[in-house]
């Protein structure tokens, strides 16, 4: 097994054993409807979690994710609320503005040599800033498209329900996973993460694949803050706070390396899914408390740094050996 | 340049030599390094100030200060002592940065400290040294998990605290229990909210911690090795010093620090609430450290700097507050401040406003 | 003393002219100049430091010229990036290969240009492609596979494949340069690269090679341009040149103000202070017997990667030996890190004064006194005033030419700081003092004076193992040269062997 593709097994194998252990310790645990409401309740930190992807691949981090999905809820609320504009064309206007401010970010941490981690900490306290600026309580959300979104969906067998939602989320994972892989942006993001001054040196545009690639994180998480409106009918200027947080560990956990220039999208969705799985698990167990999922998280994230170190330097001794 | 060529020169004499030396020394009585260290504590001074006058502008009794049940009370007290737990944390942070690295973990440590603080107390028995004592332990302990993970796992600083970010407020809810864990202790709870000699008690350990570490850093080489390391690790390691040791020690300390805020702020509202002691402080720290004018690529670090630009971020705070702008503003606020003290440290920035600058009195010139 | 180059009924494919570059304080290209023809292979040679990888950087848009100008096809042109100078057909092999290492080869190979179906990446016809490309150099390999799973010689052809396969928008390939490629690589693999040399070659490729293997200088290029100091030495065809005298040009006849004086000896046969015997450390020192007499500089000589740089850091604890015995001072030692050696004795100035000497933003004052800080311990602090005495002390004693001790280091110039990092050691007094390079990149003054103060330090008894690739100089004061050639010491030279040609015979070795 490769270097690059054991972590990803390892994280394949938990989620196997989690559903394992769950479904074999509770009635009910092994149904479609526990897989379909893993994949609603998880939607928007997938969402965010696969821009995170991206940036992460690139070598860089994006900490203002949280709060770009509380902003992008409460403008919604706004939006479709007070001013009545239809949800979609204000998602339409969202989206792009979303975009805008992630590109922003992408710039000073390209031109002005900033470290993406300070930068997104701007960006984070200004995205929540503005936010409470524009509306300190929750605003509600009542239109008649959100119950049409609420009421769409496919029926499964088994309790099995895709909403729109999760839908939507399964779409972007599609679009996220082709992008990543079979695009020219998306090698392009491999070779920043890899070696930025060999990408440089061979030719890649880091300047624009810079800019593009937190403008496409900034963008999905406003994308997450409107799936999660859906789930609340409302948007709220404090919520998702610490979501960045649980989005990195996702990634981590799925087996992207955090230097950069490893990683998949298809992992980052297993690390969503098993962190979810946990929560399940400590869901139907009840005797459990919910600060477990906290503590086993951190151990989880600790076990695959320490595996990605330990590889990658018995990767280092194998080609230093030659030397 | 001429100056090092003539003194290079082994055709001169020795006393000419001499005299250039002699000339060459006298020169650093202008712009040597006193006048530099002045400069850096004068823009942050100055803004501090700056804030100050705005809000005495604001509000004529903002200098007032009462004496009452012997201590003093004052809006300058509230913002020293606000300032407290931060400042705690900005002088571990300092540190930290100092190497090139960063903690993000000191927020979730106060809480563990403050969850193992509380429920000390409320086992009862506990004497208030030994609670202390024993949150100080956890706190280094903590510290001892991201330094070892830092230097000798060679791990990101960011990713490695990050683990403990994560997991830290997860065990501080598992001390306490989910619950928000109270205490009646009032000798303890004066450490958060008692006075001596008329400064709230939070001032008097900041003081105190400020004086110790300074003392630690600049009676023994440790400040020196400190700066060493972040400035060229490589080359601190070429003449002798245990880098990796030094590492080790900063995370150490920076996690004592955080475990004396997490003691001052559960004092304070005589409990611990794990999930929101210390929420998000880490990042106020590295914000101060970063307004004193410290580069998160490490090297030159200074405690009281940083400590003012704890001040400065709570004066803002304040002064939000005193001119009646809603509350609300408070981040956004804080955001522009970040992005403006990060432009200036950017090179490339500065250049381009001196261009600004020297284009407009260009302009100026020819109208 | 140059010979010009009778190949002028061709135009050069490539032609650099009075090339200009300067870095803050130091000039490193002056008057630099190169001509390529199509289907050559054109050695670029000299030492460390001659400015060769400045002037590739300068013909591959990676460094900006300050003057003179570059010739394609006899037009005028100027990169800007890389990737202009990539566009026009100049491709670049650095010698640490400059590619992905997370990707597959077949992406390595054609990143940015990748072949695509339905606008998607088509990674089927790009492994494709890329096996057809690299069976032309004869590798057969799983192109799928991430670029670090291969060894560095694997890397390496890959890295020259990416540099002559047709781009996107570009002209074909006419200038190739090679930046150290052998460096890595083992003895059939040179063999497989020259083989692909030899093809491009005749496809028309001008092939620049940089390198300090002189034998396979001999063995593939055509003609050889000689580089010290920044400046062109001159312009050689390889057949008409011997090694003796390609030697002589590299490292230059410039005689020395001290040559006529005698070796300085403290104390004559002295004690051997440091004695290693069959000492191994992986590949880069093999079997090496040294003697270090006490109070006396013994001189090390050997062209770049020669091993003399390695034992250095050998006996500096630097680099572990796996092999072999070492005893300093009578008692036999294990050296694990820097810290020991230094308690020991032991000092090293490094050869890279940048990044493993000086720490820049740091006054002279702290730079000074670290080391002896660091060995007495973080807890017995040297205060201020004390460092300042040791400051003045050494500024006055080596000349430093600075206003005050409070200047960050960094903004002296390179011998004032090389001066500074051996006052930071003659302040520990070691008995025994490493110079790796001291006198490289500093100008003329600071280097007489640093040859005067070794000459000092051994006659107050301490002793010296100095380094260096001008050959005058290590004459100048050692009672010893040990002459080190392909990782293993080839002759020990003393008395009345001890002169430049001699020296230079042994580097050379017997096939003068």
């Amino acid at each position: 097994m490769s270097r690059t593709y054991l972590p990803l097994w390892i994280t394949f194998a938990l989620v196997l054993l989690m559903f394992g252990a769950g479904a074999s310790q509770f009635d009910g645990f092994a149904s479609l409807r526990v897989v379909t409401n893993l994949i609603s309740d998880n939607a928007f930190l997938l969402v965010t979690a696969l821009g995170m992807t991206l940036v992460i691949l690139s070598g860089g981090i994006d900490l203002s994710v949280g709060s770009v999905i509380a902003l992008s809820g409460v403008a919604a609320a706004l939006l479709i609320g007070p001013y009545q504009w239809h949800p979609l064309v204000a998602f339409a206007v969202i989206l792009p503005c979303a975009a805008l401010f992630g590109a922003g970010m992408g710039a000073l941490i390209q031109y002005y040599q900033l470290q993406p981690f300070i930068v997104t900490l701007a960006g984070m306290f200004l995205a929540r800033g503005v936010a409470t600026l524009l509306s300190e309580e929750s605003v509600a959300i009542e239109h008649p498209f959100y119950d049409a979104v609420a009421e769409f969906g496919l029926e499964l067998p088994d309790g099995g329900w895709l909403g729109a939602t999760s839908l939507l989320t399964i779409a972007l994972v599609l679009l996220m996973l082709v992008l990543t892989h079979y695009s020219r942006f998306g090698s392009y993001v491999y070779a920043l993460g890899g070696n930025s001054q060999s990408a440089q040196l061979m030719g890649v545009p880091v300047a624009r694949t810079t800019i593009l690639l937190y403008a496409s994180s900034s963008m999905l998480a406003a994308m997450a803050g409107i799936i999660f409106s859906f789930y609340t009918y409302s948007g709220y200027a404090l919520s998702a706070v610490g979501v960045e947080l649980d989005a990195i560990a996702a990634v981590v956990i799925g087996g992207t390396l955090l230097t950069g220039g490893s990683g998949f999208i298809i992992g980052t969705v297993l690390g969503v899914l098993l962190m979810g799985l946990i929560q399940t698990y400590i869901n139907f167990d009840g005797s459990l408390s919910s600060w477990w999922s906290k503590i086993v998280i951190g151990g989880l994230l600790f076990f695959f740094i320490a595996l990605q170190k330990l590889l990658s330097k018995q990767w280092q001794s194998k080609a230093g050996g030659k030397a | 340049m001429t100056n090092e060529a003539t003194i290079l020169n082994s055709t001169q004499s020795d006393q000419l030599k001499a005299e250039q030396l002699k000339a060459a020394r006298q020169a650093r009585y202008s712009p040597g390094q006193s006048a530099h260290q002045f400069s850096l504590y004068l823009y942050p001074l100055l803004a501090l100030a700056l804030l100050l006058l705005v809000n005495v502008l604001l509000d004529p009794q903002f200098f007032s200060l009462q004496w009452q049940d012997g201590r003093l009370y004052g809006p300058l007290i509230d913002i020293v002592n606000r300032s407290a737990p931060v400042a705690l944390l900005a002088i571990g942070m300092s540190l930290v940065i100092a190497t090139g690295g960063i903690d993000l973990s000191v927020g979730a440590v106060m809480a563990i400290c403050g969850a193992v603080c509380a429920n000390l107390l409320v086992l009862g028995d506990w004497s208030i040294p030994a609670v202390i004592g024993l949150a100080v332990l956890t706190g280094l302990a903590c510290g001892l998990v991201n330094g070892f993970m830092v230097s000798y796992l060679g791990i990101q600083p960011i990713v490695a605290t990050l683990v403990l970010m994560v997991a830290g407020r997860g065990v501080a809810q598992l001390l306490n229990q989910g619950q928000i864990v109270t205490f009646q202790n009032p000798d303890f709870a004066a450490l958060g909210s008692g006075s001596f000699l008329g400064l709230p008690v939070p001032v008097w350990l900041v003081l105190l911690a400020l004086l110790i570490m300074q003392l630690l850093l600049k009676r023994t080489a440790l400040g020196l090795f400190i700066e060493a390391v972040g400035c060229n690790a490589k080359a601190s390691r070429y003449l002798g010093i245990d880098d990796r040791g030094i590492k080790l020690t900063v995370y150490l300390l920076a996690g004592g620090c955080a475990a004396l805020a997490g003691i001052i702020a559960t004092a304070d509202i005589q409990g611990s609430d794990a999930n929101n002691a210390g929420l998000w402080l880490e990042l106020d720290a590295i914000l101060a450290v970063v307004i004193g004018g410290a580069a998160l690529t490490g090297g030159r670090f200074s405690l009281p700097r940083a400590v003012i630009g704890v001040l400065i971020i709570q004066a803002l705070s304040t002064t939000i507050v005193v001119s009646g702008l809603p509350a609300k503003f408070n981040l956004l606020i804080k955001a522009l401040v970040i992005l403006l003290v990060l432009m200036l440290q950017s090179e490339l920035f500065r250049n381009q406003l001196k261009a600004l600058f020297s284009f407009n009195k260009l302009r100026g010139g020819k109208a | 003393m140059s010979e010009q180059s009778n190949n002028s009924s061709a135009t050069p494919v490539l032609q650099l002219r009075q090339i200009n570059k300067n870095f803050p304080g130091v000039k490193a290209l002056q008057q630099a100049q190169l001509s390529l023809y199509a289907g050559e292979v054109h050695a670029l040679l000299g030492e460390n430091g001659a400015g060769k990888s400045t002037l590739v950087k300068v013909m591959t848009g990676v460094l900006q010229k300050d003057g003179g100008e570059l010739l394609l096809d006899s037009t005028a042109l100027n990169f800007d990036t890389p990737k202009d100078a990539q566009q026009a057909g100049i491709s670049t092999v650095y010698q640490e290969v400059n590619l992905l290492p997370n990707l597959s080869v077949a992406h390595n190979l054609f990143l940015g240009s990748e072949p695509k179906r339905f606008g998607l990446i088509d990674k089927k016809a790009m492994a494709n492609q890329a096996r057809q490309l690299l069976s032309t150099f004869g590798l057969d390999i799983n192109v799928t596979a991430p670029l670090s799973e291969f060894s560095v010689a694997v890397q390496q052809l890959v890295a020259i494949a990416r540099g002559v396969a047709p781009k996107r928008g570009a002209a074909c390939t006419k200038v190739l340069v090679l930046d150290e490629p052998t460096a890595s690589l083992d003895a059939d693999e040179v063999q497989t690269l020259f083989q692909v040399l030899r093809q491009l070659k005749q496809q028309g490729v001008a092939i620049v090679f940089i390198t300090h293997f002189l034998d396979q200088v001999y063995q593939i290029s055509d003609r050889i341009t000689v580089m010290r100091n920044g400046c062109f030495v001159g312009e050689y065809q390889t057949a008409h040149l011997n090694k003796a005298e390609l030697i002589a040009a590299m490292l230059g006849k410039e005689l020395c103000q001290q040559r006529h004086q005698a070796p300085c000896v403290a104390v004559e046969h002295s004690e051997a202070i440091l004695i290693a015997r069959q000492l191994n450390s992986g590949q880069s020192v093999q079997q090496l017997d040294l003697d270090l007499p006490a109070g006396q500089a013994v001189g090390l000589a050997g062209l770049l990667g020669s091993g003399r740089t390695e034992i250095c850091r050998l006996l500096f604890g630097l680099d572990q030996a796996d092999g072999g015995t070492l005893s300093f001072a009578g008692k036999p030692i294990k050296l694990s890190n820097p810290a020991q050696a230094i308690a020991l004795g032991i000092a090293l100035c490094p050869e890279d004064r940048k990044t493993e000497g000086v720490i820049a933003p740091l006054s002279i004052r702290e730079n000074i006194s670290l080391a002896l800080q660091a060995k007495q311990g973080w807890w017995r602090v040297i205060s201020k005033k004390k460092q300042q005495q040791l400051a003045d002390f050494y500024i006055e004693k080596l000349q430093i030419a600075t206003p005050d001790a409070d200047k960050p280091i960094g903004q002296l110039s390179g011998g004032n700081q090389q001066k500074v990092i051996l006052a930071r050691w003659l302040a520990v007094e070691p008995k025994l003092l490493l110079l790796d390079e001291p006198t490289r990149g500093i100008d003329i003054g600071a280097h007489a004076e640093i040859l005067q103060l070794i000459r000092q330090l051994c006659q107050q008894g301490m002793s010296l193992l100095v380094t260096s690739s001008e050959l005058e100089e290590l004459t100048a004061f050692s009672s010893k040269v040990v002459v080190m050639r392909d990782r293993k010491k080839v002759a020990e030279l003393s008395g009345e062997d001890l002169n430049p040609d001699r020296i230079m015979a042994a580097i050379a070795g017997a096939s003068v």
